[in-house]
């Protein structure tokens, strides 16, 4: 009862503040859309399997510039390949040798097909050019850049306008002394923080669901797997998204405070949420990774997108991101305890 | 004039070594007007705030209708009004009665009829569904009030209630607390307007801290013999 007057109190603020409701989903839509024009190339050094590799062969590859696994039977590599210990192998039982690509990544994509062409290249008679047979386990061969930038662009934009909005809106309920009055009001804490989740929670929903169908639908971006868990996904990031908003606002004195949150917080977990190969990063900084909740949300987005993954693929990382929602609640709860003991 | 519905007991606070309320010990009785009156920086608004449930004391007890503060139960008893207008700008008059009426648990019938009376009481039925952005200074305080007395609380705390009110105003103002204690409502007011003290029926006068003299407005006056409250409390105040 008392939660819902704080939920239809926040929709109802929402609705009457148009231009924030515009920024919330047509802001991404249009990152969104021009990302997908401008992206559509840093040079990876690609994880190769070979397969039954017959020695005289070997001897005359151009093996350089990989780092190379050898496999007795196929499936031995393809386990590995799904296990993404692996980038792609070759086989050599028929010629020309074919390869296969783990696939989800399109610079890794590239770099693995330029290897292969450079390897094979003394094999074939008079330099000609057979065309490689290339089988994708994940994704094709046109896949864009941006198939597999837009998951993690997609859950980003989320989080940082669902992150950004909640914060403010926390923030001037402290600042304009109505979070003061709530608490001389029966509200309890954590009903307050509920509604404000709960009210949140609502709008974000539909704004996550404009989003990715717009992402999806209209640019065409690629979708192998439900849409539903994508809606899943991103509606569990913008409830950590919120949960940190509204903490952090505790510690911004004015909205201004509130922004510079952004380049320390925000930011960052673009960095090392999959956006950029997480293993190019130096070492001293990739731990950064797996406290960010953009890291798991990019994942579970990736799964379900790129490689077609259901439920038992993504379950874990959307359990990380509602434990983050969790924690930041209690100390959402906690801070409140700044303005009332009880 | 007989039970306390507020009883102040040897509260102190003091902010790091700053001390903000010096063993203050007061009662205020049930339908009274009682005004707290002192300078800015005097510590009106601690105590209020104690009284509120939004801050604890560091020595000493509030006890309100006789239980322990703070305790939510309570605190559903209590209307607070703070210095600054806690209102939604964004929504209208109507929306913030409906939003605050919903967290005293008022729906219905009877929250329609509360919010009628209460706009009512402080003159604004006319203006119920304009944004609150669009109202005058003085309309937000009444609104505020308005706010408070939804639900009917037994004891209402009013800080400072009257600031930036022309005079026309604080007199309609003043008219609608004599109606609540009327109706049983005991009525705590803070002020730094010495005539608007005059209309108390009793008077705490606090420097500094500290208590310095407690009474009706003529008893004061008398005790000190002073012409006016303004020279009783500088009176009692050691000038």
């Amino acid at each position: 009862m008392r939660i819902m007057a704080l939920v239809i109190r926040i929709l109802r603020q929402i609705v009457r503040d148009k231009r924030t409701m515009a920024l919330l989903i047509l802001a991404p839509i249009l990152v969104m859309t021009m990302l997908h024009l401008v992206f559509n190339g840093d040079e990876y050094t690609p994880k190769m399997g070979l397969v039954d590799l017959p020695e005289k062969i070997e001897a005359q590859l151009n093996l350089e510039h990989a780092k190379l696994e050898y496999y007795e039977t196929e499936k031995l590599a393809e386990n590995d390949l799904s296990g993404k210990k692996l980038d792609a192998y070759l086989m050599f039982d028929q010629t020309p040798p074919s390869v296969v690509l783990e696939g989800s990544d399109p610079n890794v994509n590239g770099a693995v097909m330029r290897w292969v062409q450079g390897a094979l290249k003394p094999l074939q008679p008079n330099g000609g050019n057979q065309e490689i047979k290339a089988d994708y386990l994940f994704g094709s061969g046109d896949m864009g850049q941006f198939d597999y930038f837009g998951p993690v662009l997609l859950g980003f934009f989320v989080f940082f306008f669902v992150f950004l909005i909640a914060g403010v809106s926390f923030l001037r309920e402290r600042t304009t002394g109505t979070l003061e009055r709530l608490l001389t009001s029966p509200l309890r804490k954590w009903e307050i923080v509920t509604g404000y989740i709960i009210g949140f929670g609502i709008f974000t929903m539909i704004q996550a669901a404009i989003i990715a169908w717009y992402t999806i639908y209209v640019l065409g971006m690629m979708m192998e797997g439900a849409f539903g868990y994508v809606l899943l996904i991103t509606v569990l990031l913008s409830l950590t998204a919120l949960t940190l908003g509204i903490l952090l606002s505790s510690f911004a004195n004015n909205e201004l405070q509130m922004i510079q949150f952004i380049p320390i917080i925000v930011v960052p977990q673009i960095f090392f949420s999959g956006l950029f190969n997480l293993e190019t990063i130096s070492e001293w900084l990739s731990w950064v990774g797996p406290f960010t909740p953009l890291y798991y949300a990019a994942e579970a987005l990736r799964n379900v997108m790129v490689r077609g993954f259901g439920w038992e693929m993504i379950y874990k990382d959307l359990l990380i991101l509602l434990a983050f929602s969790l924690l930041f609640m209690i100390l959402n709860i906690a801070a409140l305890r700044r303005y009332r003991k009880i | 004039m007989n039970n306390p519905i507020v009883s102040i007991q040897h509260v102190s606070k003091n902010y790091g070594k700053h001390q903000v309320l010096n063993d203050i010990s007061l009662e205020i009785y049930e339908g009274e007007i009682f005004g707290l009156l002192g300078p800015s920086g005097a510590g009106k608004t601690t105590l209020v705030k104690q009284l509120a449930g939004l801050e604890e004391p560091a020595q000493g007890e509030n006890y309100i209708f006789s239980e322990k503060m703070p305790r939510l139960d309570l605190i559903k008893r209590i209307g607070y009004m703070a210095q600054s207008d806690a209102l939604y700008t964004d929504l209208t008059a109507k929306e913030n009665l409906e939003f605050f009426a919903a967290l005293y648990g008022l729906s219905g019938k009877e929250k329609k009829q509360r919010m009628n009376e209460v706009m009512e009481l402080v003159s604004l039925t006319d203006h119920l569904h304009k944004m609150v952005s669009d109202y005058s200074g003085g309309m937000k305080r009444r609104l505020s009030l308005a706010i408070s007395l939804l639900h009917s609380p037994g004891l209402l705390i009013l800080d400072e209630p009257t600031v930036g009110i022309d005079p026309v105003l604080r007199r309609s103002i003043w008219e609608s607390f004599k109606r609540l204690k009327e109706k049983g409502t005991t009525i705590l007011v803070t002020t730094h307007v010495m005539d608007e003290a005059g209309k108390c029926d009793r008077l705490g006068m606090i420097r500094d801290g500290q208590l310095i003299a407690a009474g009706t407005p003529k008893e004061l006056m008398q005790q000190s013999g002073a012409a006016n409250i303004e020279d009783a409390f500088l009176a009692y105040g050691g000038a």
